[in-house]
């Protein structure tokens, strides 16, 4: 080997130039034969075999769709279930003039030509060349008989089984765990092309569309020879698909039926948490709709039909319904006054009926005219009185409160899995600067402070603000699924547990909404009366604020549906909180006349036996718990 | 020193006794000639591939022509001109390839163009593959052979940073073929066999530590696939099943031109441009595979006399990288097509359809040109 030198020697450089320049021959020789003899090894050694492949047969690869997980209710009742059904397939590549084989498809379907522009749009979304597209599905037994007895005349269809989601409850389910449906074009463009090519449905909504990673599974292929006419002869070599994912939610089919019951055909929303764990029992938004047609395709006139009714059945009034909370945070109001510092539990309130703000004229109302005179908290929760509230709020200040309400998780999505939760409003005065370019002002504090005004809230905020109460705080987020093939989920960003200068606050709160119940001058003491247990609860109602332009309805229907809206939030048993409830009975008007029986039946259903007893297991602890009477 | 100034001389005689039209115009009758024949053979077999497009065969003649001139453009440079203005195509280069990186950022999504509409198009990593050669040549020429340590190290450097910049874009088929380039030239300048070693010395255990600590089961799945493509035969697998059927049915004479069927079918994807060599195979076999390869052969063949008879250090490595490299890119696409290596997107030179690669080949090839010609300037100096 050379030593390097600091003169430059011509002659040397040449030389070690000349030397490398032979290495580098040898080397191109020697790659060259490496190809040739890989060459020769496939053209001459395996020519057999590959003029077998590439004349006679065809080879293909053929994805083969994983199955996609199931969907169970906590005790393992199925949710979401796969059904086999026939499709009718085409192969352009096969087809030959396809336009043609198409036309034959119709006629003897004797379909119209609007399946006719509906297959070829089907035909032309076609991936991959030779890739089966389905055009029909869930054919009849007729219709696999009429394409049998045509095959001659339509080459390259198929009738091939494939499974297809079905969803045995209808519309128990639509708006928690959703649907899935076709790939459209526009989610085509952003899946894996690979993962996604056996498969032609994908989740849309709900549940199925969170965890559709985890439903959807791993593809698997085969590769198979066909003739010329397309007929596979033989698997190759197969690759099993990797099934999606089993999900268990948490919800509860029985509950659930119980809940829809309850609403007795009024539109409404409801959500029951179990506070421990923050698992949702049920979700109900009434009216629903059956999610089986959106599977296969729903008709456009059927879909224009759910999307224009007056009820709204889409609308999915527990994630994305938005209500001025009314009275339903009182509570949450008393505790944030309590560890502010504002108020104690002994602080009295004089209520003439009305309060005003030092220096000004302008008098905010109680709902009771006549006013309910010297108050303290937990009358003022008991009775729903505004003007203590009002005076809360004045002393608490926006900034606070919006602190603490935001704490409450108003304002912000709270659930960990579910789609398309709307984030509600809790505003400030950054808020309000930013939206109107306006300060705010001292009034719109007060209205605050009883759950009116800019204040925005779904009913599954509200089943959440009335779990921490139930939970003294402990923040787990609302979750739908109770495991995802035996793993619980994960929730990637937690909220901080709310925690209080003092926590016996938390029982000055929950006394005052158990007043509601069962003081005796309860606004929900009817309700509370004919319980076997003890509830805590708050009733509030919600102005309906705008109604949609140029319905044409009769006017005593355009009068009830410019009703309150009716709320009330609850958790029982009062002492070991085993359920809370939120309901939104839609111009219902009456939390506590209409929205509280309401959930006082979810409550039944969960919490007591056939003999409607108390199950043993919901019992109060023998004397576990202090009686906590802040008075 | 003084008995080389005496053979220089005599060169320069028998030179100028021998000169022909083509030396006075810088250009090398066996290197065009060979480049006539495969262009002209890339028009057979692309009129197969595209399916009879004429379209395409037109375009494809006339970027061909393009091509010729500015080869014949680049050989009328001396290289002595042309070193002195590498490390200024250098900087602008890698300016450009950063923004490139930035511009495709910006556009959410990876884009190896500049684009000034209406003025020019180019892919400036296209530009670096004769650049980057060059670069490692004109600054290793001014050091004395063996390169010692520090000035391995300062190739290096110079290597690694355009080779970053377009791994980025993300293109890692055409930053090995840049990498591979500059180490070439490091190569030819005699780098000690015993760094060659104990760089692949150091590469096995750093692979192997990444492997089990750094990657994710994701990343490794995804090199698994890269490096046997047929475990995924609905992605990249695919075409590699596709163009071995392709091949592997041609058989020793091949199917004739315009009837092979995997092609013909639709089977081969990317038939006239990364995989057309697998057209070529089917139609005229095993024979005609040869023949191209023996042409590739001879053209290697030619640009390694050049760089043995080239007068000046940088001529020498410019030419014999550049050649090597060339070496590379057929071995590669062949190697990949017909199943040996990794899917990586490299063309067949001068018969893949592609304007872009076919004007860089043809501008190196007007490079060696310009070094075989250009044997005055020596004796001047």
């Amino acid at each position: 080997m050379p030593q390097p030198i600091r003169l430059k020697d011509h002659e040397k450089d040449g030389r070690l130039i000349r030397q490398r320049t032979v290495v580098g021959v040898v080397a191109v020789l020697l790659l060259t034969l490496v190809l040739i003899a890989r060459l020769y090894y496939l053209q001459v050694v395996q020519f057999e075999h590959h003029t077998t492949l590439a004349e006679n047969n065809r080879i293909h690869v053929q994805p083969i769709p994983p199955t996609r997980g199931l969907i169970f209710d906590r005790n393992g009742v199925i949710i979401a279930d796969n059904r086999p059904s026939f499709s009718l397939t085409l192969t352009r590549e096969r087809a030959g003039d396809w336009a043609q084989v198409l036309d034959v498809v119709v006629e003897v379907l004797g379909l119209g030509p609007d399946e006719r522009a509906l297959f070829e749009k089907r035909v032309r979304q076609g991936r991959r060349p030779f890739e089966p597209v389905p055009v029909l599905f869930e054919l009849s037994e007729e219709q696999i008989a009429r394409i049998a007895i045509n095959q001659f005349r339509l080459p390259g269809v198929e009738v091939v089984a494939q499974l297809v989601r079905y969803y045995p409850h209808g519309e128990h389910f639509a708006h928690s765990v959703g649907y899935v449906g076709r790939i459209n074009e526009k989610e085509l463009k952003t899946l894996d092309p690979v993962d996604y090519s056996g498969t032609h449905h994908i989740g849309k909504t709900g549940i199925e569309r969170f965890y559709e990673n985890e439903l959807h599974g791993e593809v698997g292929y085969e590769e198979v020879e066909t003739n010329a006419r397309g007929r596979v002869l033989r698997v190759l070599k197969r690759t099993d698909p990797l099934p999606g994912k089993d999900v268990v939610l948490s919800l509860d089919v029985r509950l659930q039926q119980a809940a829809e019951q309850a609403l007795a055909g009024r539109r409404g929303a409801i959500v029951a948490i179990q506070p421990q764990t923050g698992e949702v029992l049920a979700m109900v938004s009434q009216p629903s709709f059956d999610p089986n047609p959106f599977v296969t395709g729903i008709g456009f006139k059927a879909y224009a039909d759910l999307r224009d009714s007056i009820d709204r059945p889409l609308y999915n009034r527990v994630l994305r319904g938005l209500y001025p909370p009314g009275s339903t945070i009182k509570p949450m109001m008393a505790v944030a006054g309590l560890d502010a510092g504002v108020v104690t539990p002994q602080t009295r309130v004089f209520d003439p009926g009305f309060y005003q703000l030092p220096g000004h004229s302008h008098k905010y109302r109680n709902w009771n005219r006549t006013g309910d005179g010297s108050v303290n908290m937990d009358y003022a929760i008991m009775r729903s009185n505004d003007t203590y509230f009002y005076e809360l709020a004045h002393k608490m200040g926006i900034d606070r409160m919006h602190d603490y309400m935001t704490r409450f998780g108003l304002g912000q999505r709270v659930s960990l899995d579910m789609f398309e939760e709307t984030n509600g409003l809790m505003p400030s005065r950054e808020w309000k600067r930013a939206r109107y370019r306006q300060a705010w002002y001292p009034g719109e504090t007060l209205i605050l402070g009883i759950g009116q005004g800019y204040m925005q809230t779904t009913p599954l905020q509200l089943a959440q603000a009335v779990t921490l109460m139930a939970t003294r705080g402990k923040w787990i987020r609302p979750h739908l699924a109770k495991s995802i093939q035996g793993a619980p989920p994960v929730d990637s960003a937690p909220l901080p547990d709310i925690a209080l200068r003092d926590p016996s606050f938390w029982d000055n709160g929950r006394h005052g909404m158990e007043m509601v119940m069962h003081g005796p001058r309860g606004t929900a003491r009817k309700v509370g009366d004919s319980a076997l247990y003890r509830i805590a609860g708050k009733s509030g109602t919600a102005q309906v604020v705008a109604i949609k332009q140029g319905e044409k309805y009769d006017r005593s229907k355009v009068a009830e549906r410019h009703r309150d809206h009716a709320l009330f939030v609850a958790f029982a048993p009062a002492d070991n909180p085993q359920i809370a409830v939120s309901v939104m009975v839609e111009n219902g008007e009456s939390g506590s006349g209409v929205a509280a029986p309401v959930v006082k039946q979810v409550m039944d259903a969960w919490l007591l036996d056939e003999q409607g007893q108390l199950k043993a297991e919901f019992a109060p602890p023998m004397a576990a718990e202090v009686p906590r009477n802040a008075q | 020193m003084h008995s080389n100034f005496d053979r220089s001389l005599s060169n320069e005689d028998l030179l100028r006794r021998r000169a022909t039209l083509l030396q006075r115009l810088h250009v090398d009758g066996v290197l065009l000639l060979l480049l006539l024949v495969l262009a002209s053979g890339s028009l057979f077999i692309l009129y197969s591939a595209s399916g009879k497009n004429l379209d395409l065969l037109l375009k494809q003649a006339s970027s061909f022509g393009i091509g010729l001139v500015g080869m014949f453009i680049v050989a009328q440079f001396e290289p002595r001109f042309m070193a002195r203005w590498v490390p200024l195509a250098y900087v602008v280069g890698v300016g450009l390839l950063v923004a490139v990186d930035v511009m495709g950022h910006n556009a959410m999504g990876a884009t190896r163009w500049i684009n000034i509409p209406g003025v020019i198009r180019f892919q400036p990593s296209e530009f670096m593959k004769i650049i980057m050669p060059a670069t490692i040549a004109w600054y290793l020429a001014k050091r004395t052979l063996p390169p010692r340590f520090k000035h391995i190290v300062v190739s290096l450097g110079l290597i690694v940073v355009p080779f970053a910049l377009i791994l980025l874009q993300p293109d890692l088929g055409t930053s090995l073929l840049i990498i591979t380039s500059g180490f070439f030239v490091l190569f030819i300048a005699g780098l000690q066999w015993r760094w060659i070693l104990s760089a692949v010395a150091a590469v096995v255990p750093i692979a192997i530590g990444m492997w089990f600590f750094v990657l994710r089961d994701y990343q490794k799945q995804r090199v698994l696939t890269f490096l046997n493509p047929e475990s995924d035969p609905l992605g990249s697998g695919w075409n590699i099943i596709q163009s071995k059927a392709a091949i592997g049915s041609g058989g020793v004479w091949g199917k004739g031109w315009l009837l092979g069927t995997q092609s013909h079918l639709d089977f081969l994807p990317e038939s006239h441009t990364d995989f057309i060599i697998a057209v070529l195979a089917e139609e005229f076999g095993l024979v005609g595979v040869c023949l191209l390869l023996l042409v590739y052969l001879l053209l290697i063949a030619r640009g390694l006399v050049i760089t043995v008879q080239a007068q000046t250090l940088f001529g020498k490595l410019l030419a014999g990288a550049l050649t090597m490299t060339f070496f590379v890119y057929v071995f590669v696409n062949i190697g990949m097509v017909s199943g040996l290596l990794p899917v990586v997107g490299v063309p067949l030179p001068f018969i893949s359809y592609g304007g872009t690669s076919l004007i860089t080949l043809l501008a190196g090839f007007g490079i060696l040109m310009s070094v075989h010609t250009h044997r005055k300037w020596m004796t001047q100096a």
